[in-house]
């Protein structure tokens, strides 16, 4: 098997089994298979579990330029779209919990959470954004799209600050972990941002004065 | 609101001991014939068998939860701050011996034995709501007696206008403590007309046994109509004082916890609504119910608040 084939037949599979297993486990945890559990609260376990795992497979996404660029994998890029869209399979899972178990499909209590709670405000935002993001990650919008599909699909910038800000404001004393999702995220995102300079730089040649350091 | 006697009196529903040792007891049953030795099972609740008469009057007609919910799910930061850390990290902790100081504005002052703290009081079971600032709820049966007896015992002076509450500090014990997630020790509080209300009680028991460890062992407050943390755990200190105390929770977000935390739908904590909760082991799609009015108690307590602009005093 060549690199390619060895991507479609083996890594993408793998990978997207893989990728199945935070929900396999709380599905086992629903009902109560292998030993497991979600506690005493299910509902709130469930809805923090897929939120946290949506989070995890934002920041995956993102890692993959980086890894890709520093470790030499340039075919890494064939996993990029089946983590972004299991982020967003994670965060619709994520909303289904909070407005059916959650909720109760109480849409009142919904649109006012949406309206008046700022964390809420935020993470609603961030699914919204990565509704296009979904949507438009089929081969051919990319081809119709061009040079245009990258530039709306760098609103992941966006979504991934906005995700880890809503998980930073629902917690209520220990934010720890959050900060934790905060930093890999300015780690990410700073990637981005040097590399982007450097390229500006670079091209514009002696022109400008060369940056500091 | 009325209270009702329990449709589900709490000595109709199997012991815990016996709930969570029913195979054990089935085997051992079984296993009667072979051998008379069999070792006692481990899984009980440990605490031990308390004396008391049941309080109908101050007990709400909904039936309790589950021992296992009440001791597996809990916010008691000083043995971590996720919901199940305390029940894991509260294992080893030994709340024997252990003694109350009491101080401030009263007659009475000194370091008692928590026997001595005990002793006149004779205990009573009473099945209260329970409401957390994180808009969840339960329904527990405490044991316990009322805090105003003892407060009596102390014989605050005129200059005591308010009682303050100190939780245990010791990080060995209560790993929890070794992160500075909270100003510890964890304090609490009440007005002295809030703490001389029948309805606070002194807790030294939970189904009818000595309070576990993740539930605040040997000795915690409940207030039923305010949110959960003001209800103190593991209190070693109780002082009088003419000034409102600094409570912990308020210190560490005022604008989110108030002094008063009395349960109220119509005041929200700035992030979350406060107007409806869910009740943890609820069947499923019938957790979330409207949140009552001082937690349904307002009917008693209502009154001490009145003129009070309960917005302000949240």
């Amino acid at each position: 098997m060549n690199v390619e084939q060895r991507y479609r037949r083996l890594y993408k599979p793998l990978v997207f089994l893989a990728s199945l297993a935070p929900l396999a486990w709380l599905l086992c945890g629903a009902f109560g298979w292998f030993g497991a559990g979600l506690g005493a609260d299910p509902v709130k376990k469930l809805e923090h579990e897929f939120g946290k795992t949506a989070l995890n497979f934002l920041l995956l996404t993102l890692l993959v330029t980086p890894v890709r660029n520093l470790a030499g994998l340039p075919h890494l890029l064939r996993l990029r779209r089946m983590l972004g869209l299991f982020a967003f399979f994670y965060v619709v899972l994520h909303f289904t919990v909070y407005l059916v178990l959650d909720l109760e499909l109480n849409f009142g209590t919904l649109f006012a959470d949406i309206a008046k709670r700022p964390y809420i405000t935020i993470g609603f935002a961030g699914l919204l954004l990565l509704i296009p993001l979904a949507v438009t990650s089929t081969n051919r919008m990319m081809r119709r799209l061009g040079r245009r599909w990258q530039k709306l699909h760098r609103l992941i910038y966006v979504i991934a600050a906005l995700g880890v800000w809503h998980f930073y404001w629902q917690v209520k004393r220990d934010v720890r972990e959050p900060l934790i999702y905060v930093g890999i995220v300015a780690v990410l995102l700073g990637y981005r941002w040097v590399r982007a300079r450097a390229k500006a730089t670079s091209s514009s040649g002696s022109a400008t004065v060369p940056e500091r350091t | 609101m009325t209270f009702r006697t329990p449709r589900i009196a709490p000595s109709e529903i199997t012991p815990p001991e016996v709930f969570f040792n029913r195979r054990t007891l089935l085997a051992g049953a079984l296993a009667a014939g072979a051998s008379s030795l069999l070792p006692a099972a481990e899984t009980a609740p440990s605490g031990a068998k308390l004396q008391y008469t049941r309080n109908a009057q101050y007990s709400v007609s909904e039936a309790p939860n589950k021992y296992e919910e009440i001791t597996g799910y809990n916010n008691y930061y000083e043995f971590g701050t996720d919901k199940e850390d305390p029940k894991a990290n509260s294992g080893s902790f030994r709340p024997t011996p252990w003694s109350v100081a009491v101080g401030g504005e009263a007659g009475v002052k000194g370091t008692f034995t928590l026997e001595d703290i005990l002793k006149p009081h004779p205990l009573e079971e009473r099945i209260y709501r329970f409401r957390c600032v994180e808009a969840w709820s339960m329904v527990i049966p405490w044991v316990g007696f009322p805090l105003s007896a003892l407060i009596e015992r102390f014989k605050p002076t005129a200059k005591a206008k308010y009682v303050e509450f100190t939780t245990l500090y010791d990080p060995h014990r209560m790993p929890g403590q070794r992160e500075r997630v909270l100003a510890w020790p964890y304090v609490e509080g009440l007005r002295m007309d809030e703490a001389m209300h029948p309805l606070a009680l002194m807790v030294v028991g939970l189904y009818g046994q000595t309070l576990p460890n993740q539930d605040g062992a040997p000795l915690r407050l409940i207030v039923p109509w305010k949110y959960g943390f003001k209800s103190i755990k593991a209190i070693v200190k109780i002082n009088f004082t003419e000034k409102q105390p600094n409570t912990t929770w308020n210190l560490s977000a005022p604008q989110e916890y108030g002094f008063y935390a009395n349960v109220n739908p119509q005041v929200d904590h700035p992030r979350w609504s406060q107007a409806t909760e869910r009740h943890i082991g609820a069947a499923f799609l019938a957790a979330r119910r409207p949140t009552l009015p001082f937690n349904g108690y307002a009917e008693q307590v209502a009154g001490l608040y009145k003129g009070m602009d309960l917005r302000r005093y949240y």
